[in-house]
C-alpha cells in the first residue's frame, strides 16, 4: 500500500481577454490572412508586435505588413509533444524572421524528422482551415519547398476588428492527499471517523492534517471520533448554483463531533430547515456500505439524534 | 543600510515527494532544522516569506494550507510571492532593512511531478502570442541552445562540459536527484533527446522545499561565528518574448552584476537548469576562470520548482560558514530562457555590504 491516496485532477478554465490596440490590429491581421508588425523607435520591424516601444517606452503606432514567407533563426526538436501544442506528433518549434521583419517570431514548424530543419530554411505561414483571430490561426510554419494546397482565400479586412481572444487552459495532476488525510479516507472507507491529536495542545483536528495549525507541531496520535456531534454553525441555502446537487432550500451545517475540535461541513436531513438551531446534536447517516468510496460523501448526511441542545459552553470556543 | 546574514540553511530534493503538494509535512522538519541551528523557536522570526505557485500545486492558495507548518498562535508576520525562495528572500531582507524586524524565515516549496512541469511552465508565458501555442520549458531552453551553437558562442562539448562537472559535483551532495560524472565524449555519445539538447542538458523534473533564515547585526553573530553576510541582492528583467531578445546573452543577470560587487568572488552557485544557461551566466557575470561553479551540482542534478534558486543562496552561505570561501555569489533565474535574474553577493565580513 502507498503512503498516500491520490486521484487524477483537471484544472480549466478559459481565459478571456481583451486585446488593446496593438495586439488587436496583430491579430485581426492573422484572421485576414495578414502578418502584420510594428516599427519600433530603433528602427526595426517588430512581429508580433510590441505595445509599448521597448526603448522610448512610448505606445507603439506605425504598423506594418511583412510577408508570409521567412527564414528560420533558430529550431529545436520536440520529440515529445504536450497537450495543447500545434501537432500532436513529432515537430518542431523554430523562430522564424519574416521577410520585412527584424525579428524573429516563435511559432511550430511541420517536419517529419529533424534532419530535415536547419537554421536558415526558407519557410511560409500555413493558415489554419479555420481563422478566428488568434496566434493559431497561423496553423505552423511549413518548408516553403513544400507542394502548395490551395485553401481559401483570406478574408478582406471588412469585418469587425478582433477586440478579445479566449484562451481555453486545461491542466492535468495526480493530486495526492497528504498521509494524514489519505488516513482519514480510509477511515471513511471503513466507516470510520478519523482524526489526529496534537501531542503539545491536545487538539483534535478532523480531518487530520499534517501539523497543528496552532502551534506547527506534527500530528501523529491518530483518533477515532464519535459519529454525534453538535450543530456549532449553518446557513439555509436558498440560491440555486451551477453544480448544485440538491434542491434548495438545505441546511448546510458545522457539526463538531463528539471528540473533535474543528467542526466538519456537512448536509443536514430529517429536520424542516427552519427548525436547524446552534446547539442541535446530530448523528452520521450513511450511504449502504457498497457505495463506501475513499470520500467524505460516504456520510450521505447528518440527522437530529433527539437529544436535547448541547450547553452553548460546549461548544463556545468552536464557533 | 543595516548588515544582514544568512544564518540557517535546511533543504530537501527528491524526484516524487509522496505527499500533497501544500507540503505541509516536509516543511516542518525544514523548519525544525533552521530552528536547531539558530537555537530559536519560530517566537523568535520575525516575518516569515514563502515562494510556491498554484499552477504547480493544481489547487488555489497553495501557500496558506503551508502555513499549518508555522502555527499561528500568536498570529505571525507572513507575505507570500508567487517566485522562487530567492524573491522571498529579498523581500525579506527588505524588510529587515526597513528597521521592522531583525530576523526573517524564508521557505519554498513545489511539488513539481503532480503535472506536467514542462507544460504547466507555458502558462508564465506572454498570454496572447505564447501561451497558446504550449511551447514547454525544454523546447525554449533549446532554441536558446541552437542559438548559441549557431553563433559559435558555445558548442554541445562545451556543454557536456558543464553537464560533467554538474554529474560528478553532485555525488558529493545527499540531496542532488541524479548524479555521477563519467566523461565528455560518454555524455556526447548520448541520444538526442530534444535537438540539440540530451536529457543531461536538462535539469531533472524535482519536488523539495527549503529554508532560509536571515538575521540583522548582533542577531546573526549570536547564530553562527561566521555568518554568511549579504554583500548586496540586485535583479533584474529582460522581454517576456523570446524573438526581440538575443537569447545567447542575458543583459538583466549583466545588469545584477554591475550593480554588485563580485571582485574577490571564490564561488558561484548558478540556477542554470539547462547545461548551456551556465555558459551564459558565467559570461554575463564577468566569472574569472578560477572561480569555483556550482559545487553542490547545481540545478542540472535537482532543480526543485520554487527552491532551487533560493538553495544557491543556501549552498553558497554554507561554504561561507564553514570557511571554504570568504566570498561567494549565488543566482536565481525565473521565466523563460534566463528571463528573470537576480544575484546574492555573501561575504565572510560585512565590507562592501551596500550603504
Amino acid at each position: 500500500m502507498t503512503r498516500t491516496l491520490s486521484a487524477p485532477v483537471t484544472v480549466a478554465f478559459d481565459y478571456t481577454r481583451s486585446t488593446g490596440p496593438v495586439l488587436g490590429r496583430f491579430l485581426t491581421g492573422l484572421r485576414d490572412g495578414r502578418v502584420v508588425g510594428a516599427r519600433t523607435s530603433d528602427g526595426r520591424v517588430v512581429v508580433p508586435p510590441p505595445e509599448f516601444d521597448p526603448v522610448s517606452h512610448e505606445a507603439v503606432t506605425e504598423f506594418v505588413e511583412v510577408a508570409p514567407t521567412g527564414t528560420v533563426t533558430s529550431w529545436t526538436w520536440v520529440p515529445e509533444p504536450v497537450p495543447g501544442q500545434p501537432f500532436d506528433r513529432p515537430f518542431a518549434f523554430a523562430l522564424v524572421t519574416l521577410d520585412g521583419a527584424d525579428t524573429p517570431f516563435l511559432h511550430a514548424l511541420d517536419l517529419a524528422s529533424p534532419d530535415q530543419v536547419s537554421t536558415g530554411m526558407r519557410v511560409r505561414v500555413r493558415w489554419a482551415e479555420e481563422r478566428v483571430g488568434a496566434i493559431t490561426d497561423i496553423a505552423c510554419w511549413e518548408a516553403l519547398d513544400a507542394v502548395v494546397e490551395v485553401r481559401g482565400e483570406a478574408r478582406l479586412a471588412t469585418t469587425d476588428p478582433v477586440t478579445g481572444v479566449i484562451t481555453p487552459v486545461s491542466l492535468d495532476y495526480l493530486y495526492a492527499a497528504s498521509p494524514e488525510e489519505s488516513a482519514f479516507y480510509r477511515g471513511l472507507n471503513e466507516g470510520r471517523i478519523v482524526g489526529q491529536r496534537c501531542p503539545a495542545c491536545q487538539k483534535v483536528y478532523v480531518p487530520p492534517r499534517s501539523a497543528c495549525p496552532s502551534d506547527g507541531t506534527p500530528t501523529a496520535e491518530e483518533v477515532e471520533v464519535a459519529q454525534t456531534g453538535t450543530i456549532t454553525t449553518f446557513c439555509v441555502v436558498n440560491v440555486p448554483f451551477l453544480g448544485q446537487k440538491i434542491t434548495p432550500p438545505y441546511v448546510s451545517a458545522y457539526v463538531l463531533l463528539d471528540g473533535a475540535d474543528i467542526a466538519v461541513l456537512h448536509l443536514i436531513l430529517g429536520v424542516p430547515a427552519d427548525e436547524v438551531r446552534m446547539g442541535m446534536r446530530v448523528k452520521a447517516v450513511w450511504k449502504p456500505e457498497e457505495e463506501w468510496t475513499y470520500s467524505l460523501e460516504n456520510i450521505d448526511h447528518f440527522e437530529p439524534t433527539g437529544e436535547p441542545d448541547a450547553d452553548y459552553d460546549t461548544y463556545r470556543q468552536h464557533l | 543600510m543595516r548588515d544582514v546574514a544568512v544564518v540557517g540553511f535546511a533543504q530537501r530534493q527528491m524526484p516524487v515527494f509522496d505527499g500533497s503538494p501544500t507540503c505541509v509535512e516536509l516543511l516542518v522538519p525544514l523548519f525544525a532544522e533552521c530552528y536547531e541551528q539558530t537555537g530559536w523557536t519560530r517566537r523568535d522570526i520575525g516575518f516569515w516569506c514563502s515562494g510556491s505557485s498554484d499552477y504547480l500545486a493544481g489547487r488555489s492558495f497553495s501557500f496558506v494550507s503551508a502555513v499549518d507548518a508555522i502555527g499561528v498562535i500568536p498570529p505571525v508576520n507572513e507575505s507570500h510571492v508567487e517566485m522562487d525562495l530567492a524573491w522571498a528572500l529579498y523581500e525579506a531582507w527588505l524588510k529587515i532593512q526597513t528597521g521592522e524586524v531583525d530576523t526573517a524565515l524564508v521557505y519554498a516549496f513545489g511539488k513539481a511531478s503532480a503535472g506536467v512541469l514542462r507544460r504547466t511552465l507555458a502558462l508564465q508565458l506572454e498570454p496572447y502570442t505564447m501561451t497558446p501555442l504550449w511551447p514547454d520549458t525544454i523546447s525554449l531552453a533549446g532554441l536558446q541552445a541552437r542559438a548559441g551553437i549557431d553563433a559559435g558562442v558555445w558548442d554541445e562539448r562545451a556543454m557536456a562540459e558543464v553537464a560533467n562537472r554538474s554529474l560528478t559535483d553532485a555525488e558529493k551532495n545527499e540531496y542532488a536527484i541524479r548524479k555521477g560524472g563519467s566523461s565528455v565524449e560518454e555524455l556526447l555519445s548520448r541520444p538526442m533527446y530534444a535537438d540539440p539538447l540530451r536529457k543531461h542538458d536538462c535539469s531533472p523534473v524535482t519536488d523539495g522545499a527549503a529554508a532560509i533564515v536571515l538575521a540583522a547585526g548582533d542577531r546573526a553573530r549570536e547564530v553562527r561565528d561566521r555568518p554568511a553576510w549579504i554583500g548586496g541582492l540586485a535583479h533584474h528583467i529582460d522581454p517576456i518574448s523570446v524573438g526581440t531578445r538575443d537569447l545567447t546573452r542575458a543583459p538583466s543577470a549583466a545588469r545584477s552584476a554591475a550593480a554588485l560587487d563580485l571582485d574577490g568572488v571564490e564561488v558561484a552557485e548558478l540556477h542554470a537548469p539547462f547545461s548551456h544557461q551556465e555558459l551564459v551566466l558565467r559570461r554575463e557575470l564577468g566569472l574569472a576562470d578560477d572561480v569555483r561553479v556550482n559545487p553542490s551540482g547545481g540545478a542540472l542534478t535537482s532543480n526543485p520548482m520554487f527552491s532551487a534558486g533560493g538553495i544557491r543562496i543556501g549552498e553558497a552561505a554554507a561554504r561561507i560558514w564553514s570557511g571554504e570561501a570568504s566570498k561567494a555569489v549565488a543566482h536565481a533565474t525565473s521565466g523563460p530562457a534566463l528571463q528573470q535574474n537576480l544575484l546574492c553577493v555573501l561575504g565572510a565580513t560585512t565590507e562592501g555590504a551596500p550603504n
